[in-house]
């Protein structure tokens, strides 16, 4: 088995035109390999490598990963003397990919990372995930890395890039008790002490994955009687410094291979990372960028799971005297899944591209200055990066947990038992729509390219491509779509009241996904037929009634309707 | 003390995934049903030199390998996962070798080599199943030899101490360097493949295979001789072709029979005690058991 070489979908936008671009970029037109002997010479090998790593990851996942997501699981963390012991199976899996040198995926060679792109990043936590979402948490956090990069001293990257690659781990120390969602209230203590000339932090954080990790990214309050983001820095703290325990590890629904600790600051020495009072505003808003497509990456890993368990458990059970998948309640469910999977794999790689060509010009800029063409293309992909990552995270993590409970449907009782796959990955999905931001907060981060009509001129140009004349009647189909979409937004446009705009955004926010993914799953299957079009007639039909759905209601809300309900 | 390894491997093939097409109608292997992979035995064994090199920094591994060509994709593997350099002992002459004309072919390029403290080799491979090139290996090396190594433990002051798996147990014994170890089942698993020698080694190539249409790197070949796997033909090692090969070997396979087991040649017990003692009593007659 081969996590990598069985997914056709992920070998096809390994080959997406775009790329080409992006790796062009990453590698400075290939001038590394003069220096890193492991750096590629062209375009042509780059990919080559990024196949053959994919295919190492494929059948690591496959063949040790996914057997040991299970007594990872019932094993679980554990915590003595404020430190975290990680399950076995964790630790195995951790070594075996300090082994295999995948901890430092997307930092440059000169930190001693591979230097990949963002795309490939994800396509390689999609595999990672899709065997345990849990491991792929803690994989997954050599992310974080890429903050100290883009703001940290040249000094912290030399000290701390290099250990992050050779495999030690990280955690975002954002959330406390009482500041969830609402990040501006954290009250995490920040001093700084002219004697000692250096930074110590004070209080606790909660929730935090990963939380006894080597290194810390930390939001502190730098700035006494501040109350708001603006008195906001973000910190690096160190495990070494002895000052951080872990009080407790909470006991979660799901993801139980991936410690959640509440961690006491007791007067640990930090650096700041950046400008002070840059926290929340700038780091932080750029961390959770990259941890949204991590988790929407992750919620793609578990729909593509959980349509694989129930796929297989359904060619393979027998009722009334036939195997279950020829029931047409059963196909209906599981064709279904692998439509919405394919969907939002469609959108979490058009969203990967746009936020891996952003980093580029980012990177490039701080080399050299910027053409007026690049710096006007930069701020399209950005623009389109932050519109698309709320929808994939808020869509797709809503994708794996309608996957993962049709999986158990499919399974039918023997799908609510421990024994089956498909439980666990029904408590794993749980908390994709809650953690980096809820489904709610992606709507908030969304809307104003909703309202601003960026969604609408985004679709017209998907959809100003030329397709092969099979998929023709699809294409009107989705126009047809976009233009109920562009009406419903007209009319709460229209309704000129914040309350009914905020109340209805949900459902402007699920007209624009709904047309945008089949928007792209359309270019996709205009790639390659064999590989997406059915896929796409059975996604355009849900879309459709979804779509139906949304404007109905649209159509015949009047603000009236707001008053009855109990606050 | 940094140590000079020698890891022998082989390509075989997968035999623990036997289609119905692995059989030819002549009772010989159908290779192309089969994909050819590192012998697990001798994975084991690359493992057991990794750990040697990492407690002694310093050491260098090399894999030799006798094959025909396309055994090179075994080096590269063998690259990917830790090894320093690659031999492709590789000659027509060669062709058609028993366990002795194999031990001896390897010995003349191990010769070649010159320098090593430790030989590493799976206990047996899973084609032929022998586990006898191994210790024929050391005894044409002259060379003291383990068997059946589940890990060597340290080497210190020219001498092994090693942990060697017995039917009940394990036996820790000393030997002294230069010495052959055969690594058996219960030793540690191989490391993965490592993704940054992934990216540098899938350009390893023998000379033939650089000079090839196609390949991209000879700039790099050029600069970083890792990327040069070695192949040498008899004449290259020195060797005695009227020991190699077909002619070298003295194993004489007088047939070979594809045996397809029938329904009625089977035979039905029931759980009772006097049919199992029947059973069991049969079985050691035969020496299936006991």
């Amino acid at each position: 088995m081969n996590y990598y070489s069985d997914n056709k979908a992920l070998q096809h936008y390994l080959r997406h035109p775009l790329l080409q671009r992006i790796v062009a970029m990453k590698e400075r037109d290939y001038v590394h390999c003069k220096e890193y002997d492991y750096a590629p010479v062209d375009f042509a090998e780059a990919v080559e490598g990024y196949e053959q790593v994919l295919n190492l990851v494929g059948e690591l996942c496959a063949e040790y990963v996914a057997p040991n997501a299970v007594r990872t699981e019932t094993e679980g963390p554990s915590v003595e003397n404020g430190r975290v012991i990680y399950a076995p199976g964790t630790e195995e899996n951790l070594q075996l990919f300090r082994q295999a040198g995948l901890m430092g995926i997307s930092l440059p060679r000169k930190f001693g990372g591979l230097n990949f792109p963002t795309a490939i990043f994800t396509m390689i936590q999609d595999v990672v995930c899709r065997a345990d979402a849990a491991f792929g948490n803690l994989w997954g956090l050599q992310d974080c890395a890429t903050t100290i990069y883009n703001f940290g001293s040249p000094e912290q990257c030399a000290a701390i890039l290099p250990r992050i690659c050779a495999g030690e781990t990280m955690s975002m120390d954002l959330t406390e008790p009482d500041a969830g969602s609402d990040l501006q209230s954290v009250r995490l203590k920040a001093t700084y002490s002219e004697e000692d000339g250096c930074w110590y932090l004070d209080g606790v954080k909660r929730f935090i994955t990963n939380g006894d990790s080597d290194v810390h990214l930390v939001l502190a309050r730098s700035e006494e009687g501040s109350v708001d983001g603006r008195g906001l820095s973000l910190f690096i703290c160190e495990k070494s410094c002895g000052k951080v325990h872990t009080r407790r590890i909470e006991e979660k629904m799901g993801i139980h291979g991936s410690p959640t600790c509440e961690i006491v600051f007791d007067h640990a020495p930090a650096e700041l990372c950046g400008s002070r009072k840059m926290g929340l505003i700038k780091y932080v808003m750029s961390l959770m960028n990259g941890a949204r497509l991590g988790i929407a990456t992750q919620s793609v890993a578990i729909a593509q799971a959980a349509y694989e368990e129930a796929l297989a458990y359904a060619r393979e059970r027998k009722q009334f005297g036939k195997t279950i998948i020829n029931l047409p309640p059963v196909y209906d469910m599981v064709g279904n899944m692998q439509a919405r999977l394919d969907a939002a794999r469609s959108l979490l790689y058009e969203t990967a591209r746009n936020v891996d060509m952003n980093y580029q010009f980012a990177d490039l800029a701080r080399e050299r200055t910027l053409t007026p063409e690049e710096r006007a293309e930069s701020k399209t992909f950005s623009k389109r990066a932050d519109a698309l990552t709320p929808i994939i995270k808020g869509m797709g993590s809503e994708i794996a947990n309608r996957n993962a409970y049709d999986a158990v449907q499919v399974h039918g009782g023997s799908g609510y038992m421990r024994d089956y796959v498909c439980e666990r990955l029904y408590r794993d999905a749980r908390i994709t729509s809650i953690y980096e931001g809820t489904t709610q907060l992606q709507v908030v981060a969304a809307i104003r390219y909703a309202t601003s009509g960026f969604y609408t001129q985004l679709l017209q140009e998907y959809l100003a491509a030329d397709v092969p004349a099979a998929l023709q009647p699809m294409k009107e189909r989705i126009e047809a779509m976009v233009a109920a979409f562009n009406e419903a937004l007209d009319k709460v446009q229209a309704l000129e009241n914040q309350e009914a705009l905020d109340f209805l955004s949900r459902r402007i926010y699920e007209l624009a996904a709904y047309c945008i993914m089949s928007a792209l799953l359309l270019l996709d299957a205009a790639a390659d037929e064999e590989l997406f079009s059915s896929s796409l007639a059975r996604f355009v039909a849900i879309a459709e009634s979804e779509v139906a759905a949304h404007t109905t209601y649209i159509k015949n809300f009047t603000p009236e309707l707001l008053t009855q309900y109990n606050k | 003390m940094s140590l000079n390894i020698i890891v022998l491997a082989k390509q075989v093939p997968d035999t623990r995934n036997v289609g119905a097409q692995a059989m030819n109608a002549d009772g010989t292997i159908n290779r192309s049903a089969l994909p050819a992979i590192f012998n697990p035995d001798d994975l084991g064994a690359l493992e057991q030199a990794l750990q040697l090199k990492e407690k002694h920094p310093g050491s260098h591994v090399t894999v030799l390998t006798m094959g025909p060509r396309r055994a090179a994709e075994l080096l590269r593997e063998a690259l990917y996962r830790g090894a320093d350099e690659a031999v492709l002992l590789s000659d027509s002459a060669f062709a058609g070798a028993d366990t002795l004309a194999t031990s001896y072919a390897l010995t003349t390029a191990i010769c070649k080599i010159g320098k090593y403290d430790v030989v590493l080799c799976g206990r047996q491979a899973i084609d032929g199943d022998t586990a006898q090139v191994g210790p024929q290996v050391a005894q044409q090396l002259g060379i003291p030899q383990v068997t059946y190594v589940r890990k060597v433990q340290a080497v210190e002051d020219g001498t092994a101490i090693i942990e060697r798996a017995i039917e009940n147990g394990v036996e820790l014994l000393k030997a002294p360097l230069p010495l052959l170890l055969t690594v058996d089942g219960t030793a540690s698993p191989c490391r993965p493949r490592n993704a940054y020698r992934l990216l540098r080694f899938h350009r390893a190539a023998t000379a033939q295979e650089q000079a090839a249409e196609g390949y991209k790197y000879s700039a790099q070949a050029q600069a970083d001789e890792a990327l040069t796997i070695k192949e040498w033909t008899l004449a290259d090692v020195g060797g005695d072709a009227s020991r190699c090969g077909l002619s070298g070997s003295p194993t004489k396979v007088k047939a070979v029979t594809n045996i397809v087991f029938k329904a009625k040649e089977s035979k039905r017990y029931t759980a009772d005690s006097e049919q199992i003692k029947s059973l069991v009593a049969e079985l050691l007659a035969n020496h299936t058991i006991g």
